[in-house]
């Protein structure tokens, strides 16, 4: 883990580089996180992975949560590792929630870190947010002709219909 | 050769303008095995491209038993998460609660009392062998070895005894809680424990008798399934099928959560990563995990066995009926929860498949805004395409046995 200090070299060096690209850091229960512009997600990741001296070269984690009523709306962490200095570092991309019927967008990091492949899609498949550039991305647990994304906060729970025989062919989802 | 180039001239001299091809026409077909097949260990089905025997292509598709795990988590307070989460990865259950449990503890700031670390890495442990015998039966049964599914799960019926005696309930024991674990060991399960340790190492002796001079165990798993460490690395594999390919990375040494630093346990890595190499180091890790256990049993601290924190911890049941305040106590936490002040964190364990990490999200309410798990099957799937493409439709079978996937983890 790097210290809040540390974090903040980081955050200097990477300013550097791409200006405005970390609007903001973090430093909780000895987690360091930086928080990255989602357009210039990709850069930060491609510097966090190949400076020398940095070399976060393990994704171990890729999520997505929904930080509703707060603004901007969803939140994409990237856990990244150094496994030769045992240091994890969080890195967040905030999306807004585009208007209307439009998702959110964010750049696919597949390229980078090819672990990431299953985990975007299953963050596509719950908050819709389409990730650009991922080579495969479709609903990855949940049927291909769902419609909504589950894990959103104003998705409620118990919003769905239990099927059953006798009520299948009235359910979307179901077989009619 | 011979015969088949003389019919060829055979059939060109009666049938004079004939074309006679020698090469054999092969062509891609597409296979779909399972959902329901008893060697995808579970509810997976594979879109295989086969050219004769020859796997060309395939991709997995997961979510048939998809059941909101993560969403129903968040309409839950953070006590009645813990039996949700459990039922993920359904063969490691204590270490699903490890991860969420933990992930809550640091959030709040909560210490936990030395006995209750040391009982926890005993039931973690027990665990871990309870995982691999039941990969290395299923396993072996997929490749031909019948018997070997009897001699193991003898043997994980003896831990569910005593998961059992410790928790009261086989399996889904909901034994951790934020602070420590439920209920201190009751008497007589020190000496059972220390029976079944005894008695542990010579049974994965037995099985290594039985299979590592078995000629056709040797031929399909050695060799097969070979995937290159860096390879592994890129597609965030973690867990034995790493250490299989000779990289000694493992979150008990690394991180030292639960005081695992203080045991003295090696890594057992391989050389080749293939399928043998799995199969070996599983079954090193089990009798490194009888190591751990049995250091963990010599010093089991005295003293408490859960956190004393009535913010988060219930009250003893025998003060309910004399103290006021452990009643309201109880009855708050009971009722309402504890709140959780907001923040996130990540925090991941070495599970028996691999990194299993707990995000946790808290918006200051008294139930989690996100619980998400990193469940090591689910990212490991990802490698499995790069062992099969090329091998033979058999060394699949033994490839995804290998892998060892439990698809309640990777669907949730």
């Amino acid at each position: 883990m790097p210290d809040a200090a540390g974090l903040e070299l980081i955050r200097a060096e990477i300013a550097e580089k791409h200006p405005g690209a970390v609007p903001a850091t973090s430093f909780e229960h000895g987690q360091a996180m930086l928080v990255v512009d989602p357009e210039q997600v990709l850069e930060v990741l491609r510097w966090l992975r190949d400076t020398p001296g940095q070399e976060y070269r393990f994704l171990s984690s890729l999520h997505a949560a929904d930080y509703l009523p707060a603004e901007p709306r969803f939140g994409v962490h990237y856990e990244l590792l150094n496994r030769d200095r045992v240091e994890r570092l969080r890195v967040k991309a905030v999306i807004a929630d585009p208007p209307g019927e439009e998702l959110p967008e964010l750049d696919s990091c597949v390229e980078l870190y090819p672990a990431a492949d299953f985990q975007e899609r299953e963050a596509y498949d719950f908050f819709g947010i389409v990730f650009r550039g991922h080579p495969d991305l479709r609903r990855i647990l949940l049927p291909d002709d769902y419609v909504g994304w589950p894990q959103r906060r104003d998705f409620p729970v118990g919003g769905e219909p239990v099927l059953f025989t006798h009520n299948e062919h009235e359910t979307a989802g179901g077989d009619s | 050769m011979s015969t088949l180039e003389e019919t060829a001239a055979g059939v060109r001299e009666a049938l004079p303008g004939s074309e006679v091809q020698l090469e054999r026409a092969t062509e891609v077909m597409t296979i779909n095995i399972g959902p329901h097949h008893p060697a995808t260990h579970g509810v997976l089905r594979l879109v295989v491209q086969l050219e004769g025997e020859v796997v060309r292509d395939l991709y997995p598709v997961i979510g048939y038993v998809h059941t909101g795990i993560e969403k129903s988590c968040e309409d839950k307070s953070y006590w009645k998460v813990i039996p949700f989460v459990e039922r993920m990865d359904y063969v490691s259950y204590y270490f699903q609660m490890e991860a969420f449990c933990g992930a809550v503890e640091r959030l709040v700031e909560l210490q936990i009392p030395e006995r209750a670390k040391a009982l926890r890495v005993i039931h973690l442990e027990l665990n871990r062998i309870h995982s691999h015998l039941v990969w290395l039966g299923t396993t072996a049964l997929d490749l031909g070895a019948i018997s070997m599914l009897w001699y193991c799960f003898r043997e994980r019926d003896k831990i569910l005894d005593l998961f059992e005696m410790s928790g009261g309930q086989r399996m889904h024991t909901r034994y951790f809680q934020v602070g420590g674990v439920i209920e201190d060991v009751p008497l007589g399960w020190e000496q059972k424990l220390r029976r079944f340790i005894a008695d542990m190492p010579v049974r994965v002796e037995q099985y290594m008798a039985l299979l590592d001079r078995n000629e056709i165990f040797l031929n399909r798993t050695r060799n097969t399934g070979v995937v290159p460490r860096d390879r592994l690395l890129e597609l965030g594999v973690t867990g034995p099928l790493l250490r299989a390919a000779g990289e000694p990375w493992d979150l008990r040494k690394v991180f030292d959560y639960l005081g695992y630093g203080r045991y003295d346990f090696r890594i057992p890595i391989g050389t080749v990563g293939d399928n043998y190499d799995r199969y070996r180091v599983r079954l090193a890790e089990m009798v490194e995990s009888v190591r751990i256990i049995e250091q963990a049993l010599d010093g089991l601290p005295e003293g408490p066995f859960i956190a004393d924190d009535r913010k988060y911890v219930l009250p003893p049941r025998s003060e309910l009926s004399t103290s006021m305040e452990s009643l309201i106590h109880h009855f708050k936490l009971v009722t309402e929860g504890y709140r959780v002040p907001p923040g996130e964190l990540y925090y991941a364990i070495e599970g028996p498949r691999g990194e299993l990490g707990c995000f946790v999200l808290a918006d200051g309410s008294a139930k989690p805004a996100r619980v998400h798990f990193r469940d090591s099957s689910f990212v490991n799937l990802q490698a499995f395409r790069d062992m099969c493409v090329g091998g033979y439709v058999a060394d699949m079978i033994a490839s995804l046995g290998m892998l060892d996937p439990i698809l309640g983890g990777t669907d949730r």
